[in-house]
């Protein structure tokens, strides 16, 4: 339990650390969340400022008794209430983080052993200095993924689940205080290696990226169908290895396209490169359009200023200065 | 598994809403769950058992409500039903559908003494 505001985050660790031990060891924020009297979330930031941000448009109706069913002593309330509306506020929130900062942030998704690791490996060396690159790296235990991906290049922070199956969206929140990626970068997230439990679990990414290895057979898509309907993106790895196995690229496609119409598909091998100008060119596009949203967003408040400054001026009221 | 964690959101929830409403036992529990959702309902009412232990709503009785899945087709220009993620459209075998309903994980309400 967090030692300053008491909520819980049950068991994940955030670079070895419980996140209660982490705001008391230091003075970096920590971001936890409250339910406020009215059922609205919100995040406080501790120690790093007074920012106050709402979990956008989530607010639970706990209704009064509408009627007693059998026994006096028993009553029925009515909830109507997403299971998962929590996780969503915080996802909401991380998405608006990232907006604000131009971040372009990705949720890598595939079963163990697709390539994940390595992809990430050869992107961030490919990348070199276009823009910044972070990574965000979850797993039961160790911190192999995290240490490889410094090692080529890249800050990372490593997210232990203990028992858990799954990134959600608040250990996302509590790894980004830590990490503070740079405005108009990069993040990908790599999520455990699971291919059912994490499509149930929005992160606050633009888009889930599965990925699926030409070895693991190609009607995965159909097997696994929740996972594919929510990708934004599915990349094919290990196509250097198509001649020594049975993978026709047209047919999981064709697949993953029944569960998820219109899905973009990227065949590529991380060990060769083949494939790989076709990844860079779509990760490009997703960092250039967050900028650009950044950049917009920004100009409509800089013009927003301009007409109050306007305003105040024509009531014969002084512009503040700076 | 992340049926788990689902359990564990219901239990908040129903916790919640219990000691607002004034009530000492959560004696019922009343989920919808979609037919083209991420749950398993055998798993999650397994998992309910294991999170409630000691909880308000320990031994709450709970009841699933599963809704059907269905599907706006491009080709047909009508919602369809649609029994799982990954089948055809039932009229004209299309693969080009848009999810309308079937995806749900609410709490509806529960039953509290």
């Amino acid at each position: 339990m967090c030692t300053t505001c008491g909520c819980n985050d049950a068991n994940a660790l955030i670079e070895g650390k419980a996140p209660a031990s982490r705001a008391a060891d230091d003075s970096a924020s920590h971001e936890h969340w409250h339910q406020h009297a009215d059922g609205t979330w919100h995040s406080h930031v501790h120690g790093g400022g007074s920012a106050h941000r709402a979990g956008a448009g989530y607010v639970p109706r706990a209704l009064a008794a509408a009627h007693a069913p059998g026994t006096a002593a028993s009553r029925i309330v009515q909830i109507e209430e997403d299971i998962l509306a929590k996780n969503g506020a915080i996802a909401a929130y991380n998405r608006g983080y990232f907006a604000d900062h131009g971040i372009f942030a990705l949720n890598l998704v595939s079963s163990p052993g697709s390539g994940k690791t390595t992809l990430l490996e050869k992107t961030i060396s490919a990348w070199g200095r276009r823009t910044p690159i972070a990574v965000i790296e979850g797993d039961q235990q160790t911190s192999r993924d995290a240490d490889r991906v410094r090692a080529a290049g890249a800050d990372a922070v490593q997210i232990n689940t203990g028992k858990g199956c799954h990134l959600d969206a608040q250990m996302v929140c509590h790894a980004l205080t830590q990490l503070a990626p740079a405005d108009d970068s990069l993040l990908l997230i790599e999520n455990v290696g699971n291919l059912v439990c994490p499509s149930a679990f929005d992160l606050g990414e633009a888009h889930k990226v599965v990925i699926l290895s030409v070895t693991e057979g190609e009607d995965k898509p159909l097997k696994y169908p929740d996972m594919f309907h929510a990708a934004g993106l599915l990349v094919i790895n290990k196509i250097d290895l198509l001649p020594y196995v049975e993978f026709s690229v047209e047919t999981a496609s064709s697949y993953a396209r029944r569960v998820r119409p219109g899905l973009e598909v990227l065949a590529l091998s991380a060990q060769t490169g083949a494939g790989f100008e076709q990844w860079l060119a779509w990760l490009e596009r997703g960092v250039r359009t967050a900028r650009a949203r950044r950049e917009a967003d920004v100009d409509q408040l800089r013009r927003r200023i301009a007409e109050l400054e306007t305003t105040l001026a024509q009531r014969g009221v002084a512009a503040p200065p700076g | 598994m992340h049926e788990l964690a689902i359990a564990e959101s219901v239990l908040e929830i129903v916790e919640r809403t219990a000691r607002a409403s004034g009530g000492e036992r959560v004696a019922a529990v009343w989920l919808e769950i979609g037919a083209l959702s991420h749950v398993q309902p055998e798993a999650l009412r397994f998992c309910f058992d294991a999170v409630t232990r000691g909880s308000l709503a320990d031994h709450a009785r709970l009841e699933i409500v599963t809704t059907p899945g269905t599907a706006w087709c491009m080709p047909c220009s009508e919602t369809v039903p649609l029994g799982s993620l990954g089948e055809a459209c039932p009229r004209c075998g299309s693969y080009q559908l848009a999810v309308s309903q079937g995806e749900e994980m609410r709490v509806k309400e529960i039953e509290i003494t």
